[in-house]
């Protein structure tokens, strides 16, 4: 079987993993990533001749990234690495892709592994377009990667263990930071501290943020709501109403927000996979068995692009794929690894579930956001506009509002936007999330330049 | 109930023919009609075309049916609320080599004859009035009166209009079956309706072959999916609908930004999926093309792709008109790649005929009759083909 071709899509946690356990086997599987340098989201690597230490960078993961940075270099050779190459389509069993100058490729595969991980969700509120305002992880990446930060007295708004992770993070690089606003109640989180025992040492680092962050005077509140992003051409203060229901103003010169991450299945989609609905994540994910076979022959799901559960849970489950994808080929694989990536993943999968449960999704902020508000970004579709689309047009469905009013029609296809319109229609319709169904995936995955070159020859 | 299941016309398929039969019924002579749509109006061929409201290049003899279209295109806030984004930009025909251009030049000679007056455009007032064209343009030919519009809002404004006037629209309704007894048709739904009418109209786009030859007049129909792909927004720079003579490309840029383009790729469609997926491949050709034909598109960014079931019959007419065996049936169907330009005409057209027996349109040419002789019908060979969407 060692003609097989096995492609993996995605260079971080989740598909270093899967690509080392089959090099072990003794395969060459060919390693996609669009990023320059392997580590993916939390490992993200500086670009070459950027010094800062791990330590810095990683803060406690710092042992865990030279780990894996040092576990994909050691497969250098004996993988076929395409690094900074996007895999934007899919036809059968070929894989298109594009490099960052436009070249075009095209790769069959025997057996894929979608490691693609994960994006940012985020929930408008009044002004969010405004510059200055990013994501969390937007504000993360300009730390990691770029050395620097979004703003000099930062707002962090939004929920679950990157609001902590962020703040300590810039408050460590020497930001100052207007607060932390969480949309969670304070007694929702600490109860579900019990839970999270799946994993005492990620729940003693978030404490550890959480109390580090309070000795060091930043302010923070719970169980509010954010209601706008004011300034003159640029963000200069946060309006939020307080858990008593006080309006309260906070000047800052940068606001960071997010409220978890999503799951990027767009790959999953093209491919024909079949969806189920998450009620815990307010998903639709790719139907997967425990060891990441997803519906179709030979595809499998690995890491937070197929359940955000985390950077240690990627490692197990990117193992888990790799190890399917060679019990299916018929090739022999060591039991024992399997049943410890078993229980890695078992124990990561609780966890997750327990952070998500001591940080919900905030639902109810939805029933307030003015009509006004921007929700499509990238094709200026107000809230107000989707919510007549739903009511007067009889959109039943979100990709029905989409060919109506063009929400997740530009640039991001739904990424940004996606989340928030199917709660929104949700609500509107007055009917679970799970009906309003979801955007259906389009190729290019993501925007695909025009200028392109095609394989030598042609 | 039994009277609510009876009325005076039930159409089958709710795309922009249904839709707008339905309407023109519905408001011209206040029939009482059912319009049974297996999934939601205006979500197939009519909801992901490319949009093209475009006349010149037509066969001549669709000339008074799409002029009869284009004026209602026109009085679309008129008659149903919304303008659909139609905006008639002009349409503009660009040849690239010689024979091409005395083909532009000789139907714009005989198309005056039908009504349709277009301007020859010589290549340097081509190459002044539109900069933005790519090298080896020869001339053009502009259709001023022509244009575009929003073709997932178009079948559904119509549907919602005829709500409004009384028509019942049925969403998610699939008609499984469809006889013909003494007193008129009789239709069975999949979720176990009966529905009874004098008359029957078989507007179920690329699925109507299968009513056709439960009628015993089975047509060589081919169905295929032209591929359509849009880029980012930009800043408003080209107003016609710009393609070649051949439509092996087409484009037009939409007020928001974004550039619509298809043309010259057609992917293979399953009757059974109603979704075909894009090629990857054809859309680095269609790439290509669109970088030719303006340079300045290079670097552009493209967000999506998608393709869309379409009916073809071999002479690239519709089937249109009376059934030539079954009294009281009327077919709507096989537009060929550019039906949604004629849309709202045949709609029309559709419900003169439905109440009256008779329209001032001539559609003798579209007659199911001409096919009376046809073999039993193919099913989508799954070569791809090229060809044009429109
Ligand atoms: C913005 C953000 C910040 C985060 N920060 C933290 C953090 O600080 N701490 C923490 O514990 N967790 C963090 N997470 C969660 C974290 O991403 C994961 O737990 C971990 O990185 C998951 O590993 P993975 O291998 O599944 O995916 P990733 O590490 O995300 O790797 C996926 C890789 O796939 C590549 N890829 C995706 N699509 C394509 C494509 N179409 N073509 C080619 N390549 C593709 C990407 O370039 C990326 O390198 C963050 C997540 C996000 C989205
Ligand atoms: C990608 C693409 C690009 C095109 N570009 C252009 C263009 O630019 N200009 C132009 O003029 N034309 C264009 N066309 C052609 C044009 O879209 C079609 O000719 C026109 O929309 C056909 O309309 P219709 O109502 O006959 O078919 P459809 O819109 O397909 O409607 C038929 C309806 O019947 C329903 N149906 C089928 N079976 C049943 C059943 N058993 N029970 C109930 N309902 C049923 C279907 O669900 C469907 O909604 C294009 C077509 C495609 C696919």
């Amino acid at each position: 079987m060692s003609s097989s071709r096995v492609v993996i899509i995605g260079a971080g946690p989740a598909g270093t993993r899967a690509a080392e356990t089959l090099v072990a086997a003794g395969l060459k599987p060919v390693v996609v990533d669009e990023a320059p340098r392997s580590g993916g989201q939390i490992y993200r690597r500086q670009p070459p001749g950027f010094g800062r230490s791990l330590k810095k960078l990683y803060g406690f993961e710092a042992g865990k990234a030279a780990r894996l940075h040092d576990a994909f270099d050691r497969l250098q050779d004996k993988v076929d690495y395409r690094p900074g190459t996007m895999v934007w389509g899919t036809e059968g069993h070929n894989l298109h892709l594009a490099d960052r100058d436009g070249r075009q490729d095209v790769i069959g595969f025997d057996a894929l592994i979608l490691a693609t991980g994960a994006v940012d969700r985020i929930v408008p509120f009044e002004g969010w377009t405004m510059p200055g305002v990013y994501t969390l992880g937007g504000a993360q990446i300009a730390l990691k990667y770029q050395a620097c930060l979004i703003g000099r007295n930062v707002a962090l708004v939004g929920s679950g263990p990157l609001l902590y992770l962020v703040a300590y993070q810039y408050r460590r690089a020497g930001g100052n930071l207007a607060g932390i606003f969480d949309t969670t109640p304070l007694s929702r989180e600490l109860a579900g501290l019990p839970r999270m025992a799946a994993n005492p040492a990620n729940t003693a680092k978030g404490l550890y943020y959480f109390a580090w962050l309070a000795a060091h005077g930043v302010p923070m509140l719970h169980d509010v709501s954010p209601l706008r992003a004011e300034g003159e051409g640029r963000v200069a203060r946060l309006v939020l109403r307080d858990r008593a229901g006080r309006e309260r103003t906070f000047a800052c010169d940068a606001i960071a927000t997010g409220y978890h991450v999503q799951s990027e299945t767009q790959l999953a989609d093209l491919l024909g996979c079949d969806f189920a609905f998450d009620a815990r994540a307010g998903q639709w994910l790719p139907r997967q068995d425990e060891m990441g076979r997803s519906s179709v022959d030979g595809v499998y799901l690995a890491g937070d692009g197929a359940s955000v559960r985390g950077a240690d849970t990627a490692e197990a489950t990117g193992a888990l794929a790799a190890l399917a994808c060679l019990q299916d080929q018929g090739m022999p694989f060591d039991a024992a690894v399997r049943n410890q990536a078993l229980q890695a993943m078992r124990r990561g999968s609780a966890f997750a579930a327990a952070l998500r449960d001591a940080f919900p999704f905030p639902e109810h902020l939805y029933e307030n956001i003015a009509d006004t508000t921007l929700l499509c970004r990238c094709e200026e579709v107000s809230v107000g506009t989707f919510r007549a689309t739903l009511r007067d047009k009889g959109a039943g469905e979100v990709n029905r509002a989409k060919a109506f009013c063009r929400v997740g029609m530009g640039r991001c296809q739904g990424r940004m936007c996606g989340a928030s319109a199917a709660r929104i229609a949700a609500q509107t319709l007055g009917v679970e999330l799970a009906a309003v169904g979801r955007l259906r995936g389009q190729a290019p995955v993501k925007p695909l330049p025009t200028a392109l070159q095609t394989e030598a020859g042609e | 109930m039994t009277d609510a299941t009876k009325y005076d016309v039930v159409i089958v398929g709710g795309g922009l023919m249904g839709a707008s039969a339905a309407f023109f019924l519905a408001t011209r002579y206040k029939f009482s009609v059912a319009l049974v749509e297996r999934g939601r109006i205006g979500a197939q061929a009519s909801g992901v075309n490319f949009g093209n409201v475009r006349r010149q290049g037509r066969p001549f003899i669709q000339l008074p049916l799409a002029h009869h279209a284009r004026d209602i295109w026109g009085r679309l806030p008129a008659l149903i609320g919304e303008d659909c984004e139609f905006l008639p930009t002009g349409h503009l025909k660009i040849a690239f080599d010689e024979d091409s251009l005395a083909a532009l030049e000789a139907y714009n000679a005989e198309a005056r004859h039908w009504g349709l007056s277009l301007t020859l455009v010589g290549v340097n007032r081509l190459r002044a009035d539109y900069p933005f064209l790519g090298p080896g343009a020869v001339g053009a030919s502009f259709s001023p009166e022509d244009g575009h519009a929003n073709p997932r809002l178009a079948a559904p404004a119509f549907g919602r209009a005829a709500r409004r006037a009384g028509a019942h629209v049925l969403e998610q309704c699939e008609v499984i079956g469809a006889t013909r007894q003494s007193d008129g048709f009789i239709i069975e739904t999949a979720d176990g309706r009966i529905l009874r009418a004098p008359i029957l109209i078989n507007s179920a786009g690329a699925w109507s072959n299968r009513f056709a030859a439960s009628f015993g007049e089975s047509v060589p129909m081919e169905a295929r999916g032209p591929q359509m792909g849009v880029t980012e927004s930009l800043p408003y720079f080209v107003q016609p609908v710009l393609g070649t003579g051949d439509s092996s490309f087409y484009m037009r840029q939409v007020k928001r930004g974004s550039v619509v383009f298809g043309g010259g790729v057609h992917v293979a469609v399953d009757l059974a999926d109603p979704r075909p997926r894009p090629r990857p491949a054809h859309l680095l050709t269609q790439l290509r093309s669109l970088v030719r034909f303006l340079p300045s598109m290079a670097g552009v960014q493209v967000v999506r792709t998608w393709s869309g079931v379409e009916g073809y019959l071999p002479d690239k007419l519709p089937a249109l008109g009376w059934s030539a065996k079954t009294p009281g049936l009327l077919h709507a169907f096989g537009f060929s790649g550019h039906g949604f330009q004629l849309g709202p005409g045949v709609g029309s057209v559709l419900a003169d005929l439905a109440a009256t027996g008779d329209t001032s349109v001539p559609i003798e040419p579209f007659s199911i009759e001409r096919f009376a002789d046809n073999e039993p019908a193919k099913t989508s060979p799954v070569a791809p083909s090229s060809g044009s969407a429109r």
